[in-house]
């Protein structure tokens, strides 16, 4: 076994030092009965074998890549400079851990304080921490956090948010005995939030690009909810759209989250991602997660800890503001790294690429007979109504090698009233031809 | 620009004890790195992009107006900027990484080459599941190794980390519960066990009982009786648990929980020490979460991303969330919502947006074809072997606390060696670093005085484990020696002296601020 460095001599010798005389020696608190003696699992196998075995796995799917591709809702391919991944591959980011040796670590320590501050500008907040483990988990503590702040358990969540985060939401609200009014489904995105709210709200949970692409006004809905004393928590699922759509920080959102991972990460089949959390400053102790904050050193040299962890588990352990221990610290790298590599010049105009390429195809798709758009605004994602079921189009569509969209019934599937509805997102690694080459097919299979 | 000059005292008196009479600040290949936004500049790009033709915009009225403050670097400074971040880290892969708990092991770049085939990197976790059958087929693999592993009858792929794994094998745990209508609302967790786990009980309610520990840091089985009722929902036990050792009468343990109606969960994060040589499922766990980067080496670059599936038994299998794969007679299924259920599938609803996390599945299963199910268990023989080695070539120097017995993947040492000396835990362990060692886990178990834990995982061969070996035993020495300024004043030759934990706590600065002009600072 290549991985492994010790020769039988090397065991030998070292069994001799501990003074046993075999390595079941040492594992006698193991009950004799229940030791194993064998595993019903293929034998090692080479480099080359483990290349084939995963290169057939990997052949059997549809790259995005490979074909015009249109697929968004939650996650979103992007190019990503090549610089992004070989930078995040080095051994020192790659190989190490959490910086609980912060004289050792301050490669990791300065880039998540940088990523913190990329973040909080992006989101126009004052505060974000380290990272978490992706968007749709960040929204379910960010209401943990709205309860803890205000002291209220009921949280109101849009018709806009994504499906499945409102699925994360309630999973973990009820775990945690808190009640979550979630509104129906909103695809015209024309729902009334604000008579939901009350005295008992700890928040509205409003995301904007909706996961139907409309762009949400969230200052009346903010200021609805601080007349009552809930708080605005505000979601996005696309980073990039917050370079070009004013942030939710400057609409009033108190909690800001969302999914960093359409910045440096690729889509991988939903993980790992990169969840980031943004917030006001006078929050700060009840956030969730690490926060990575300056101080100096012992010669007074500039330097970065992890901090305000007594609201952690580490010491608080039942009294925790959550019982997360991780971040998303690689992912969070690449998500600052390509930030950089963009800064505001590059991020605006990849917005505003991204914007372009879908209003074009938005035009393009609703010249197809029977094709209307829902959206009155979008940003790089929106959604049509076809006149049959859109997921049957979608496999007609992939079966003449285009992936077009998500059908609402995957996301919605007990709602058969929104079977005729397609999301479609465009970025800007769609081409002129593929939009044309979208439209053309759609207009075949429909 | 340097940024070593902006700093400030950490207390009066306390400056520039060791004067850098370099003008950069550097010394020599340890560079000095200003932030990106000292040395980016607003107009900046690293990356060419084309200006859009001119279009109509569909944003309404919220286009942004704010100004995005975010500054740029071009290609070669952004590359240069976090290359030399990159070169102030430890990694696994520069040197050992004994963090008992975290298992610090080799990460093989094959899972790297692997994970980002595009036929796993490029795919979307909402294309048409006719479009991904290899990535189904993936997951089903992965959970079938891991359902031998563990002989347990069921897994949950999706949850993102240790902890999210033992917040999903709890959730599990409180809905079959709820399931059989019972008022149970106590949790007991043993005083050694780690910190995500009264958290985790007490994030979904219940109220945590803490079970002591016997001298050597085991869980007696007498002491869990005592406190078990009909209230208790369940026990938390780590095994191999934190102090090193395997939980010798868990059977005990785990049939009188069952006895009293309440579950069993299993902490895995030690899973690594047992892997073919004990099935968790045969010992009477009911659920148990897999760290994939400590059992099957996934990296955990900077504390994360991780992975953390949930094995469950048969008793708790039908509540494992959405979603999950279905093996059926022609091939795995991915099951993604209630309205695809089937008799006896009652999930307690969804924990992430999506899947899981496939970019560690990849890595996991490579790891895990590579081993093969023999070397997997020659892994745990050898991080076994190891720690032990390490135990053997230091407890004549070093105290146990639990005295000198056989220890499993990770050996646990106490401050004892240090009486008198007036050096500290953390004083020997910053004294690791001037040696080009990361230290090993400090102040961990909390139930015994002065821990330190040391994991050196089955990647260290025998020459490596010597040299460490030594290192400890001189630096033993000179703190007996009195030799105390040296680990007082250590670390002298990391990029960093000591740092001021208090102070960014006190006067938290977690974003960069622009220093006002210098005419204002000089009102």
């Amino acid at each position: 076994m290549r991985y492994l460095p010790h020769s039988e001599a090397d065991r030998q010798a070292m069994l001799a030092a501990i003074g046993v005389g075999s390595i079941d020696d040492l594992f006698l608190d193991i009950p004799a009965n229940l030791r194993v003696h064998g595993l019903d699992l293929p034998k090692a196998a080479g480099e080359l074998s483990v290349e084939r075995t995963l290169g057939r796995m990997a052949a059997r799917n549809v790259p995005a890549g490979s074909v015009p591709f249109f697929v968004g809702a939650g996650a979103y391919r992007h190019h990503v400079p090549a610089s992004v991944d070989h930078l995040i591959q080095r051994s020192e980011f790659l190989t190490s851990y959490t910086p609980y040796q912060p004289e050792i670590t301050q490669g990791t320590l300065q880039y998540l304080f940088e990523f913190q501050t990329q973040v909080a500008h992006l989101t126009g907040m004052e505060v974000a921490n380290a990272s978490m483990y992706d968007g749709s988990t960040a929204t379910a503590e960010a209401v943990l956090m709205a309860h803890r702040v205000t002291r209220r358990q009921k949280a109101v969540l849009s018709g806009g948010l994504h499906p499945h985060y409102r699925a994360v939401v309630a999973t973990t609200s009820a775990m945690a005995s808190d009640t979550v009014d979630a509104l129906d489904a909103d695809p015209l995105g024309t729902e009334d939030i604000l008579s939901r709210i009350d005295a008992e709200t700890s928040c509205v949970v409003v995301q904007s690009p909706s996961v139907y692409g409309h762009l949400i006004d969230l200052a009346p809905i903010a200021e609805k909810a601080h007349q009552v004393g809930a708080l605005l928590v505000a979601v996005f699922t696309e980073a990039v759209s917050l370079g070009l759509v004013e942030p939710p920080g400057a609409q009033g959102a108190d909690i800001v989250v969302g999914e960093g991972q359409s910045i440096g990460n690729p889509l991988t089949f939903g993980g790992p991602y990169v969840g980031l959390f943004a917030a006001r400053m006078k929050h700060v102790r009840q956030m969730p997660g690490r926060l990575c904050g300056e101080t100096v050193d012992a010669e007074g040299r500039r330097g970065f800890v992890l901090t305000l962890s007594t609201r952690e588990q580490h010491i608080r352990r039942d009294k925790a503001t959550s019982n997360i221990c991780t971040n998303s610290g690689l992912c969070a790298l690449a998500f600052t790294i390509h930030m950089t590599l963009l800064g505001e010049t590059g991020l605006a105009r990849l917005a505003r690429i991204n914007h372009a390429n879908a209003v074009e195809l938005a035009e393009m798709l609703v010249e197809v007979p029977g094709v209307s758009l829902l959206n009155e605004s979008f940003f790089n994602e929106f959604t049509i109504r076809l006149p049959r079921d859109a997921a049957g189009v979608v496999e007609a569509l992939a079966a003449k090698g285009i992936l077009g969209g998500v059908p609402v019934s995957r996301l919605e599937p007990g709602r058969p009233d929104l079977a005729d509805l397609l999301i479609v997102a465009s970025t800007e690694v769609n081409t002129v031809d593929d939009r044309i080459a979208f439209a053309a097919a759609l207009q075949k299979v429909l | 620009m340097t940024m070593n000059r902006e700093g400030r005292p950490t207390a009066a008196g306390e400056a520039s004890v060791s004067a850098i009479d370099t003008f950069t600040g550097n010394r020599a290949l340890q560079q000095e790195e200003a932030l990106i936004f000292e040395i980016g500049r607003h107009g900046t790009t690293g990356v060419d992009l084309d200006e859009p033709e001119a279009f109509t915009p569909r944003l309404g009225k919220l286009q942004r107006r704010l100004p995005l403050d975010l500054p740029g670097l071009s290609e070669p400074e952004a590359v240069r900027h976090y290359v030399r971040l990159s070169q102030k880290n430890y990694a696994i892969d520069s040197g050992l990484y004994p963090l008992g708990s975290c298992t610090m092991k080799h990460n093989p770049r094959l899972n790297e080459k692997a994970a980002r085939l595009p036929g796993f990197a490029d795919i979307h976790p909402l294309q048409p599941l006719s479009t991904v059958p290899g990535a189904v087929e993936l997951m089903a693999e992965l959970g079938r190794w891991l359902i031998e592993m563990t002989g347990m009858t069921s897994v949950a792929l999706s949850p993102k980390a240790g902890a999210h794994g033992e917040l999903c094998g709890m959730m599990a745990i409180k809905a079959a519960i709820e399931a059989r209508g019972e008022p149970r609302d106590i949790v007991l967790v043993p005083e050694s066990a780690h910190g995500t786990n009264p958290a985790t009980a007490a994030l979904l309610g219940f109220k945590v009982v803490t079970v002591p520990a016997r001298a050597d840091g085991t869980v007696d089985p007498e002491a869990v009786k005592a406190l078990l009722s009909p209230q208790v929902a369940a026990i938390m036990l780590t095994n191999p648990n934190t102090c090193g050792l395997f939980e010798r009468d868990v059977v005990a343990i785990a049939a009188a929980v069952h006895a009293a109606g309440a579950y069993f969960y299993c902490d895995g994060a030690n899973f690594n020490a047992i892997v073919g040589k004990a099935k968790v499922g045969e010992l009477g766990v009911d659920a148990m979460h897999i760290n994939l980067h400590k059992t099957f080496s996934t990296p955990h670059g900077g504390g994360g991303p991780g992975a953390g599936p949930v094995v469950f038994s048969s008793r708790l299998a039908a509540f494992a969330p959405l979603p999950f794969v279905r093996i059926e007679a022609e091939g795995p299924v991915l099951v993604e919502d209630k309205a695809e259920l089937q008799a006896g599938e009652t999930p307690f609803g969804r924990m992430v947006a999506f899947h899981g996390q496939m970019g560690m599945f990849v890595r996991a299963l490579a790891y895990m074809l590579s081993h093969g199910g023999n070397g997997l268990r020659q892994a745990s023989e050898d991080a076994v072997l190891n720690a032990n080695y390490v135990r053997a070539g230091l407890r004549d120097v070093m105290t146990q606390p639990s005295g000198d017995r056989t220890c499993m993947h990770e050996v646990l040492f106490d401050d004892g060696f240090l009486d008198g000396t007036g050096v500290t835990t953390l004083d020997f362990a910053k004294a690791m670093i001037d040696e080009g060692y990361h230290p090993m886990t400090m102040y961990f178990p909390l139930v015994v005085h002065g821990a330190m834990l040391i994991e050196p995982t089955e990647s260290e061969s025998k020459a490596s484990l010597d040299l460490f070996v030594a290192t400890l035993r001189d630096l033993v020495m000179k703190a007996k020696a009195g030799d105390v300024a040296r680990f007082r004043e250590a670390p002298r030759f990391a990029p960093r002296r000591r740092l001021d934990e208090t102070r960014a706590a006190r006067q938290p600065k977690l974003t960069y601020e622009r220093p006002a002009p210098f005419e204002q600072a000089a009102e």
